[in-house]
Order: structure tokens, then C-alpha cells, then sequence
């Protein structure tokens, strides 16, 4: 569901099942080829399809049990494909063949502007759907399913508004305040300043800690805070000259070459055994990223963490609801992903599974308002992201954000940070991996 | 008279073409899930074409193959799989060998023996990789561990180029080591007695026997797990996919294989035209090696 963590975490588990996850991929896809079994009018027994990656949530908080008491005609069934590593491509493949789609399909931030770039014409324009109101989603959310001619191809689900998770005690040991209010402040308006703490944090680390996991952390909380990074607004690519990725990158490098850093790559065995151990003070978490560390960190850890706000307002993943155009109940989908995406049902997602909503209605909702995480010190989470949330820029999205992204952290920002090798060797190994990787 | 020569006719027919029939289910099974994927495959490497939109293609001419050459990423893969290939088959087979001259004794338990041989060969690689690289961690991984007792500073397995090799290879070496035990143990059984009787009262040792009775009579087999193995290394990819969790196969390639290039310049980077041009290139070099085997196997048939 969140870019990232889909991306990655899952990676080894995943990859456990790769064969099994493709072959199921499949078999969804087989399934799904029956004919349409009557189309939607109310009153008519529909069945609609629903294909997600990973855990979305929806079955878990029973919002599909509570959607079917509300239309009895309406029977819902989840398709859900492990990693979207999978679900991705097997979607583009069923799109050019026009069969085999489900009624909704989500689909991941990272690539809904490719979508809308290549295959508009493919998806219902939600934006005309009577029940789709746009006003109750954050505008930046809204904006990135838009294309260029205005027509919307999805519709936000969770969005990930970044914090920094902090060890209370390793701060403490290190003379860092540790109220979360002073801690935001310590680093409040620049990312840089985070990365100042880290120095004064490893003048007084206590032995065997780092200040964070890795540098590729601070990268993406950084690069993500900005409008423009990758791309600029004509859809140029401009990521080897753009300030974001620049200023972003140099305090990767810094915070590497300070060793203040665990040396440690998200997701991975390492990162996880280096939570239950309490190797790092601190990591860049979206609200999503909070059951994580609290699974990870385990009882041990129980009240030494707490959050606090991210130096500038940052997304990190979050995902969409389409209704491809070849799929067969059109009028009940759009109906269905309008539900299940409007802001009531966005907060109880949020209270039984920590999704982040991305309609800002829901922000006022007690639900959210009130939200407290009692594994981190009591921290009002529903306030701190929801803060965050309001801020972020509207990101400019292109359509190779994703490789662009991964290969800086896991080529360019590990070579340095795990290889010894230079900022500049590091760069120059990630700019020659992404131009082999998007030249066509 | 007519009749009778009608049937026969015909009885001639049926015994000319049925069996040709009765094969027919393997060989259009070929056809459909073997040959056309394989063609289809070597068609699309001749054309641009995107997992995107994977219908429409565009013509290319041999440009994925020329870009190939001249792709450092493809041949740093090519020389890693290579080099993997070496360090994984060698000691396999000369552990196989030796396994296998072993359980050709008469010992106590030798069933045991034998299945449990066959233990990791039945493990799924995934469930494997994952222990290994567990095993293999940098910081709380056992093998540093055990090291650490000793007195030798922590090694970051992953991120050195042989250190990451090596470790790639151990799991190939586990996983197949009892396969190939098996198969010398087999032939072993085959080796007449009195060949190991005769050289018994020649005054040979045992070692003796092993090497001149046993390998010469195993030639065959060893010809035929070389050329298994060489193909299996051609296309490792579960083990360095898992072992470090990207597709990359490390920070700087460092571990990428043939098979896992294949798959990031299909699957993530979306260039199915590409990654075919590498499935065919693959294909092609195991043409290769089967063609040399063949040469070897002439040759020492000859000199006997």
C-alpha cells in the first residue's frame, strides 16, 4: 500500500514466494476473464472485484462487510497480489490487453503518474463522478491522478505525512532533549538541522549507537519535502541539476561520511535486528511506519520511543483507487471506490490499521483528532500527522520517480555509506545505472 | 482377396503412424510451452518493446544485442555468473565425488545417509537464501559471530565483491552437493566388482581405486553433471535475488548475475526487448558450452 515498505519489506518475505506470487497473479488474472455476469442497475445482484497489493486494510476494518449490508445487490471480492512488484506490471499487461481487469484497482503513488501519462484513456475520469467530492481530498493528492488534460484517474486512499521516530533514553544519554515539542523544535524548518543534531548526538553517542539507520533516510524525508525534484513541471528531466535532489543528496553524504549513521538499508534483516537491539536514536517514519517499529522493537522498546514532527513537511507512499474503462460494472465501482475512499471510512481504516487518510475531512473526525499511540510515549499521533499532512507541497511526479529514487538510495548512497566509496563515485555509479535504466 | 489387402493397407498405416501419434502429446506440448516461447523471445528481441504496452512493438533490427556489447552492466553480469559458476561447481562436484565414493562403502545406515544427502536439494531455494542470509549478516549474523570468537573482525559478507560471491556460492554448493552425490553414487553401484577385485589383488589402495577404477569408469556421468551444472550456474538467480533482497545484486552490481539483470532490465526498468536480447544471448552461450562438452566427450571416447 505505501511505496516503500511494499517495495522492500516485503522484499525477502516476498521474494519467498516469487514464483507462487506470480503464478497467483496469474490465476487472479484467469479468474477475473468471466464474462460479466449483468451489468450494474440497482436492485441487480453484482459482484465487484476489488485488486490491491499487499495489505490494504479495507476486509480487515470490515469496510466491505458494512459496504454489502448497506447494498445488499452488492458482493464484494479482494483480489490482493502480495507485492506491487508483481501487481504492477501483470495491471499494465491486463490494460493493453483490455481483459482481465478487476471493477477497482489500486494503484501506487509511484506509479499513478505513469498511468496517467500512458494510459488515461484507459480509466473512468472520477473527477466528473457525481459521488467523487473533490473537496474533501488534500489538493496535492487530488492533483497527482490528474492529467495533463484535466481528467482524474483515481482517487487517494492513505498518504504518508513523514515524522521522526526518536529513542527517548538514547537521547537523553546523548544531552538531546527528549520532549517531543523541544525535539521537533531542535530541528524545525530545515532538514539540515536534523542532521546538525546528529553531530551533537554522536559527541556524546552512547557506545555501539548511531544517530540514524541510514543516510538513505534523511535523503528521502529531505527530497521529499520539496515541489520539484525529479522532474520539473513540463515534464523535463532534471533530477542531476535540481536543487531538491542536490541539497538532499549532500546531506546523505554528510551524515554518511559523519559515520553518524547505523549503515543500514530499510527493510532489510539488519534494520529490523537493529531495532530489537536499539542501535539507532532516531528514523524517518510516516504514520504507516509506526505498527513496524513497534513489531520490531518489541516490548523492550515499549515507551522509549516517541515522535516528533519532520523538519519540513514530507510525503512518503500512499495509494489510488481506479476503475478501468474494460471493467465490467463501471457505475457500481466508481460508487464503491467513492465509499470506500470518502472521509468517514478513511478514519476507521486509520483507527484499525494506521493508513494515514488523504481526506482531509477526516482530520477533524475524533477518530483522528484524538488519535494517541500509547507505544510511543503517548504521542498524539492523529495531530502530529495531520499537521503535516496539510503542508506538504504538491509534488511534481514523473513517470521513472521510482527508479530514479531507488537507485540513488540503494546504488549511489549505499556505495558510499557501506563501500567507503567517494560522494562523488557514489553519484556518478547512480547516474550511470539510471540512464542505463530509463534510456530507452 | 481385395479386402483382405485393404486391411493390411491400412493395419501398415497404423503401425507406421500411431506411434508418432503417441508421442505427439510431449512434442506439441513443446511446441506450445518450449519452442514458440522461445521464438516469440527471439522475435522480441529483435523490436523495442515495453512491458508497458508488451503488444506493440517496434522494430529494432539488432540494436538490443549491439547496445549489449557495449552495456558495462551486462558484461560485469556475465562475468560474475562466470565467476560464481567456478567457484560453486568445481568444489560441488569434487565434494559429490568424494561423498559419493564414500557411501559406496558398506556402512551402517547407509539409507540414512543417502536421503539425508538429499535433504537440501528438497528445501526451496527461498526458504534457504533466507537462512544463509541471515547467517551471513553483517552485524548480528552467526558466521561473523562464530569469527568474532576467534578473534577476526566483523566482515560485511554482502558488500565485498568475493565475500558476497563466496557466500552465494556455499548456498549453491549446499543445495546441489547431495544431487550430484547421488547421481556418482548410482553410477558407482554400476562399476562391476571384480574391476575393484582384481586391482584389490594387484595390491591397489583404496585411493588407488578411486583413481583408476572408479572416475574412468564414471566419465559419462561426471560429463553429464558438468554439463548440468554449468547450465544451472548460466542461470543462477534465486539465490543473489534473495541473498541481498534487490534486484540490483548489490551496491554496485557487485553480485548480479546474468539471470537477475534479465529480470531488472524486464521488470523494473520495463525493457522486455532488452531482456530478451539477454534471455537469447544466455541461451545462446549455453549453445556454447553444450557444443564444447560435446567436442570433449568425442575426444575422450576417441582416445580410449
Amino acid at each position: 500500500m505505501h511505496s516503500s515498505r511494499t517495495r522492500t519489506s516485503s522484499f525477502r518475505l516476498a521474494a519467498i514466494g516469487l514464483a507462487a506470487a506470480l503464478g497467483a497473479g496469474l490465476l487472479a488474472g484467469c479468474s477475473s476473464d468471466s464474462e460479466p455476469d449483468s451489468a450494474g442497475g440497482d436492485g441487480e445482484k453484482v459482484e465487484l472485484s476489488i485488486g490491491v497489493f499487499g495489505v490494504f486494510g479495507y476486509k480487515q476494518a470490515g469496510l466491505y462487510d458494512e459496504y454489502e449490508k448497506l447494498h445488499p445487490n452488492v458482493t464484494i471480492k479482494e483480489n490482493s497480489t502480495e507485492r506491487n512488484e508483481d501487481y504492477y506490471p501483470a495491471l499494465l499487461n491486463h490494460l493493453s490487453a483490455n481483459s482481465g481487469l478487476q471493477d477497482i484497482q489500486a494503484v501506487e503513488v509511484a506509479n499513478i503518474n505513469e498511468l496517467a501519462g500512458i494510459q488515461a484513456d484507459k480509466f473512468v475520469d472520477l473527477g466528473k463522478e457525481s459521488g467523487v467530492k473533490k473537496d474533501s481530498y488534500l489538493p496535492w493528492k487530488w492533483d497527482q491522478a490528474k492529467t495533463e488534460d484535466g481528467k482524474v484517474i483515481g482517487v487517494g486512499t492513505d498518504i504518508g505525512p513523514m515524522g521522526v521516530c526518536y529513542r527517548k533514553d538514547l537521547f537523553k544519554k546523548a544531552g538531546l532533549p527528549t520532549e517531543r515539542e523541544e525535539v521537533g523544535k531542535l530541528w524545525a524548518g530545515d532538514w539540515s538541522k536534523y542532521v546538525d543534531a546528529g553531530e551533537t548526538y554522536m559527541k556524546k553517542a552512547p557506545k555501539g549507537t548511531h544517530f540514524m539507520d541510514g543516510a538513505a533516510g534523511v535523503y528521502n524525508g529531505s527530497v521529499s519535502s520539496y515541489a520539484e525534484k525529479n522532474y520539473d513541471k513540463s515534464g523535463e528531466l532534471i533530477y542531476k541539476k535540481s536543487p531538491a535532489v542536490k541539497t538532499s543528496w549532500d546531506l546523505a553524504m554528510r551524515a554518511a561520511e559523519a559515520g553518524m549513521t547505523a549503515k543500514l538499508k530499510q527493510f532489510d534483516t539488519e534494520w529490523d535486528q537493529a531495532y530489537a537491539n536499539g542501535d539507532f536514536a532516531s528514523v524517518v517514519c510516516p504514520p504507516w511506519m509506526l505498527g513496524y517499529i513497534k513489531e520490531k522493537a518489541g516490548k523492550k522498546g515499549a515507551n522509549q520511543w516517541d515522535v516528533a514532527a519532520a523538519p519540513k513537511p514530507a510525503n512518503w507512499g500512499g495509494s489510488f483507487l481506479t476503475v478501468p474503462e474494460a471493467g465490467p460494472h463501471k457505475e457500481e465501482a466508481v460508487k464503491l471506490a467513492a465509499w470506500l475512499t470518502a472521509p468517514e471510512q478513511q478514519a476507521k481504516l486509520f483507527e484499525k490499521q494506521a493508513s494515514f487518510p488523504s481526506a482531509q475531512a477526516a482530520y477533524e473526525l475524533p477518530a483522528v483528532k484524538n488519535a494517541k499511540h500509547e507505544y510511543f510515549g503517548g504521542a498524539p499521533i492523529g495531530q502530529i500527522f495531520a499537521d503535516a499532512a496539510k503542508d506538504i507541497p504538491t509534488a511534481i511526479l514523473g513517470p521513472k520517480d521510482q527508479v530514479i529514487g531507488e537507485t540513488l538510495a540503494n546504488v549511489g548512497i549505499l556505495q558510499v555509506e557501506q563501500q567507503g566509496k567517494s560522494p562523488d563515485d557514489g553519484w556518478k555509479a547512480a547516474v550511470k545505472a539510471i540512464d542505463n535504466a530509463i534510456d530507452e | 482377396m481385395r479386402r483382405a489387402a485393404r486391411r493390411s493397407r491400412r493395419y501398415q498405416r497404423d503401425a507406421r503412424w500411431s506411434p508418432y501419434a503417441f508421442i505427439s502429446p510431449f512434442f506439441l506440448f513443446f511446441a506450445a510451452f518450449g519452442l514458440f516461447p522461445l521464438l516469440y523471445t527471439g522475435w522480441a528481441s529483435l523490436h523495442k518493446v515495453s512491458l508497458h504496452n508488451p503488444t506493440q512493438m517496434e522494430w529494432a533490427g539488432l540494436h538490443n544485442y549491439s547496445r549489449l556489447f557495449e552495456d558495462e552492466f551486462f558484461w560485469k553480469a556475465l562475468q560474475n555468473t562466470l565467476t560464481i559458476g567456478i567457484i560453486s561447481t568445481v568444489p560441488q562436484l569434487l565434494m559429490a565425488l568424494g561423498l559419493a565414493h564414500l557411501l559406496n562403502y558398506r556402512l551402517r545406515g547407509s539409507m540414512f545417509f543417502r536421503v539425508a544427502m538429499l535433504t537440501p536439494y528438497a528445501t526451496s531455494v527461498a526458504a534457504a537464501t533466507l537462512v544463509f542470509a541471515m547467517l551471513y549478516g553483517r552485524d548480528y549474523g552467526m558466521i561473523n559471530w562464530a569469527l568474532g570468537s576467534v578473534g577476526i573482525d566483523n566482515i560485511d559478507w554482502e558488500n565485498g565483491t568475493w565475500s558476497s560471491q563466496i557466500a552465494i556460492s556455499t548456498i549453491v554448493i549446499w543445495r546441489w552437493t547431495g544431487y550430484n552425490t547421488l547421481i556418482y553414487l548410482a553410477a558407482m553401484q554400476a562399476v562391476p566388482n571384480d574391476l575393484y577385485e582384481s586391482a584389490a589383488l594387484d595390491g591397489a589402495t583404496r585411493w588407488q581405486q578411486f583413481i583408476h577404477v572408479t572416475i574412468p569408469s564414471l566419465r559419462p556421468t561426471i560429463l553429464f553433471t558438468v554439463v548440468v551444472s554449468t547450465i544451472g550456474a548460466t542461470q543462477l538467480f534465486g539465490e543473489p535475488l534473495l541473498f541481498g533482497g534487490t534486484q540490483t545484486g548489490g551496491a554496485s552490481h557487485q553480485y548480479q548475475t546474468l539471470g537477475l539483470y534479465l529480470y531488472e532490465q524486464g521488470w523494473f526498468n520495463f525493457h522486455l526487448g532488452r531482456a530478451s536480447a539477454i534471455a537469447w544471448t544466455m541461451f545462446l552461450i549455453l549453445v556454447v558450452i553444450g557444443l564444447v562438452n560435446w567436442l570433449i566427450a568425442r575426444r575422450l571416447q576417441k582416445s580410449h
